[in-house]
Formats: structure tokens, C-alpha cells, sequence
């Protein structure tokens, strides 16, 4: 009951966002900013009723924990601070490499010891985004990740799996925090 | 004057959106097989997006406080496609690079790859209901 | 007639040689992969298309097709992966 609650207000919520301005019959700071009329938000909860219906299993699996807003705080911190400098750093390293046609690539394994399903998703878009590595595929028992390295250090070969620190930096203490 | 002040800021972001989208296109020619050419032309656009939509919520907001209407809108509705790109971009490179490993593209002069000889994973197996 | 200030046309003309570059790609690429790592690069070029004609011409309408845009070709891309790959549906 409680996850479907929780769907059901996200979605309504999402709807609201994206129909602000449509009129003039609810007003609430400015005529121009955040107002509505009786007719979407009447369609803005039915349907929003139908979504949670129909998603709230596959919305909350198994706690509430990203309920807490401290963690959201912490995620925009992340996605303000080191996400955003390694995104600029990745893309400067792109345009050498596409100038100069330097690379040394190759298939790395590594094992982050992410537990939950919503941590490894973050680490793998982050890992995507950030300099020189795309993330190929994922071992699901263990939850290791495999990882293609367009410029791959030598001493870094020396232990396997691969340690973090090459590849993705702080990145999973971040996440640890944000999501378990 | 703030208004010019603004308007510069809204041409070089979009500059630097737009030079970010040419060297995706340019790196998707010079790169040699498809992991290297998923670096390219995800990071690039993603970068590049970024900055093109941070240029097109400024001008949103200007002209939201110059008194028209459509600015708040404009800007609340940019910031969700942002949104949505950030969301699916990653996700859809890291299913296209698995398609191709599986379907038996090798990275071309790779020095190691782990990945290699592994046998492909099957599908995760379906409930039992869900094929009667 | 649409009037459209200079600066967002040339915008718009450099994401079209962008693209006509992907478009090189999709029809010069050895394998498959390669073909639909051209069209997903199109398509996010083409979001982008779209947010900035939006904004030239001041309306809303094209921002909520390129939100829409976004998502479906999110889904087709996994869909043609998912083909690639010969897993079962």
C-alpha cells in the first residue's frame, strides 16, 4: 500500500512539472510560474492513479531508503562536483585522442563490492561518462563490471581484477553513500 | 546591459555545445571499431547537450524576467529533456557495447580483454507463467 | 514565413554537418554495430536540433516532442541491442 502511495505522489508530481502554466484556476506564487487549471489536474491524478497501479512492484523493491532526502542532497552534490569535473576532463581526453589517434585499448574487470541494484546502475552511467572507460557488461552474481579502457595503464595490469583507483577514482565510496 | 551581459554568456555556452557536437561526428569517422566510436559519440553528445540546454534555460529565465510568459515553461520543459538525455544516453551505449561483444566484435588491437572466451550469459530465465 | 535570428541558424547548420558526418558513418560501417552507434549519435544530435529550434522560434511545442523524442528512441535503441544480441524477447 505504501509503495503504491509513494508511486502514485512521484508521478503526479512529475505531472505537475510538466503541465505548469496550462491556466489560471489554481495559482499559487505567480500568474505566469506555477499555475493550473481544474481540468489537468484532474487527468494529472487519474492517471497518476493508473501508473501507480500498474508500477508500484517494479518502482519499490524492497525499503525505503532513497525516501530520506539527505541522500538526494548527496547526489546532487555528487552530480554538481566530481561528476561534473570528470565529465569535462573525459571529453578533453576525447579531442586529443580524436586529433592525435593515440590509443591502447582493452577489457578490464573490476569489482567495485556494490551491493544494490540502483548503486551499480549509477556507477556504470558515471563509469560511461567519465574519462577514457565505457562499461561493456556485468557479472550478476557478484557484481562485478567489465570495462573497456581506451588508453590501459601498464602497471595496472599487475593485480586482477583490476583496482578501482584507475578506473573510476572515488566514484564507488560516493555512491556507497548515496545509495546503500 | 545585463541583458547584453547575459546574451554572451547564452553565445559562448552554445559555441561550446556546438563544438562538442562536431567532435562527436568527427570522432565517429577517425576512430577505428565500435568501442572507440561509443566513446566518441556518447561523451561528446552528452557533453554537448549539457551545454546547449544550460544556454537555451538562461534565455528561458531572461525572458522570463523581461515579463513574457513562455519563459518559465520553456525552462522547466528544457530542463526535463536534459533530464532525459542524461538518463538514456549511457544506458543505451552500455547496451549497444554488450550487443556487439556477444555478437562477436573484437576490440581491435586490444593489449587484454577479460571479457574474451567467456561463454555468453543466457537470458535470464523467464517465469515459468509468463510463455503458457 | 518563420524569421530566425542569424546566430541560431548557423547553430542549427553545424549540428546538420554533424549529422551528415553520423550519416557517413551509418552508410560506410563494417559491421551492424557500427551502424547503430551512427543512428543513436543521430538521434541525440537531433534532440538537440530540436531544443534549439524551440527556442528560435519561441515556442514550447518543440521542446515536448524532443522530451517524447528522447524516450522513444531510447527504447528503439535497446530494442535493435536486444536484436542484435539473438536473446529471446
Amino acid at each position: 500500500m505504501l509503495a503504491f502511495v509513494v508511486t502514485t505522489i512521484l508521478s503526479f508530481i512529475i505531472y505537475l512539472i510538466l503541465t505548469t502554466g496550462s491556466g489560471t484556476d489554481i495559482v499559487i506564487l505567480n500568474k505566469d510560474f506555477l499555475s493550473w487549471s481544474f481540468e489537468e489536474i484532474i487527468i494529472g491524478i487519474v492517471l497518476s492513479v493508473i501508473v501507480g497501479i500498474i508500477a508500484k512492484k517494479l518502482f519499490v523493491k524492497k525499503n525505503f531508503r532513497m525516501a530520506n532526502p539527505i541522500r538526494w542532497f548527496r547526489f546532487i552534490a555528487f552530480i554538481i562536483g566530481p561528476f561534473f569535473v570528470g565529465m569535462a576532463k573525459a571529453n578533453i581526453d576525447v579531442a586529443y585522442r580524436v586529433i592525435t589517434g593515440k590509443i591502447n585499448p582493452g577489457i578490464v574487470k573490476i569489482s567495485p563490492n556494490l551491493k544494490t541494484d540502483l548503486g551499480i546502475t549509477m556507477l556504470a552511467n558515471s563509469i560511461t561518462l567519465t574519462p577514457g572507460t565505457l562499461s561493456v557488461d556485468i557479472d550478476e552474481d557478484k557484481n562485478d563490471l567489465y570495462i573497456h579502457w581506451i588508453n590501459v595503464k601498464k602497471e595496472a595490469l599487475k593485480k586482477k581484477p583490476v583496482d578501482c583507483k584507475y578506473i573510476c577514482g572515488q566514484f564507488p565510496r560516493w555512491i556507497r553513500r548515496i545509495a546503500e | 546591459m545585463l541583458s547584453e551581459i547575459v546574451d554572451i554568456i547564452v553565445y559562448i555556452l552554445l559555441a561550446i555545445g556546438v563544438f562538442f557536437n562536431l567532435l562527436a561526428g568527427l570522432g565517429l569517422l577517425r576512430f577505428p571499431d565500435v568501442y572507440t566510436r561509443l566513446h566518441a559519440g556518447t561523451k561528446c553528445t552528452t557533453f554537448g547537450a549539457i551545454f546547449i540546454c544550460g544556454s537555451i534555460i538562461l534565455l528561458g529565465l531572461k525572458m522570463w524576467f523581461q515579463g513574457s510568459s513562455d519563459g518559465s515553461v520553456l525552462a522547466i520543459h528544457t530542463a526535463g529533456a536534459l533530464i532525459a538525455i542524461l538518463i538514456t544516453n549511457p544506458t543505451g551505449a552500455h547496451a549497444i557495447a554488450r550487443a556487439a561483444h556477444r555478437s562477436g566484435v573484437k576490440p581491435v588491437g586490444a593489449v587484454v580483454d577479460d571479457l574474451e572466451g567467456k561463454p555468453a550469459r543466457k537470458s535470464a530465465p523467464m517465469k515459468k507463467g509468463a510463455d503458457k | 514565413m518563420i524569421e530566425i535570428e542569424p546566430i541560431y541558424l548557423t547553430v542549427l547548420g553545424l549540428l546538420i554537418l554533424s549529422i551528415t558526418l553520423c550519416i557517413i558513418r551509418v552508410f560506410k560501417g563494417p559491421t551492424a554495430p557500427d551502424r547503430v552507434v551512427g543512428l543513436d549519435t543521430i538521434n541525440t544530435l537531433v534532440i538537440v536540433g530540436m531544443l534549439v529550434f524551440g527556442i528560435a522560434t519561441r515556442s514550447v511545442i518543440y521542446i515536448d516532442v524532443a522530451i517524447v523524442y528522447a524516450l522513444l528512441s531510447y527504447i528503439s535503441t535497446l530494442f535493435i541491442a536486444k536484436y542484435l544480441e539473438g536473446g529471446e524477447f
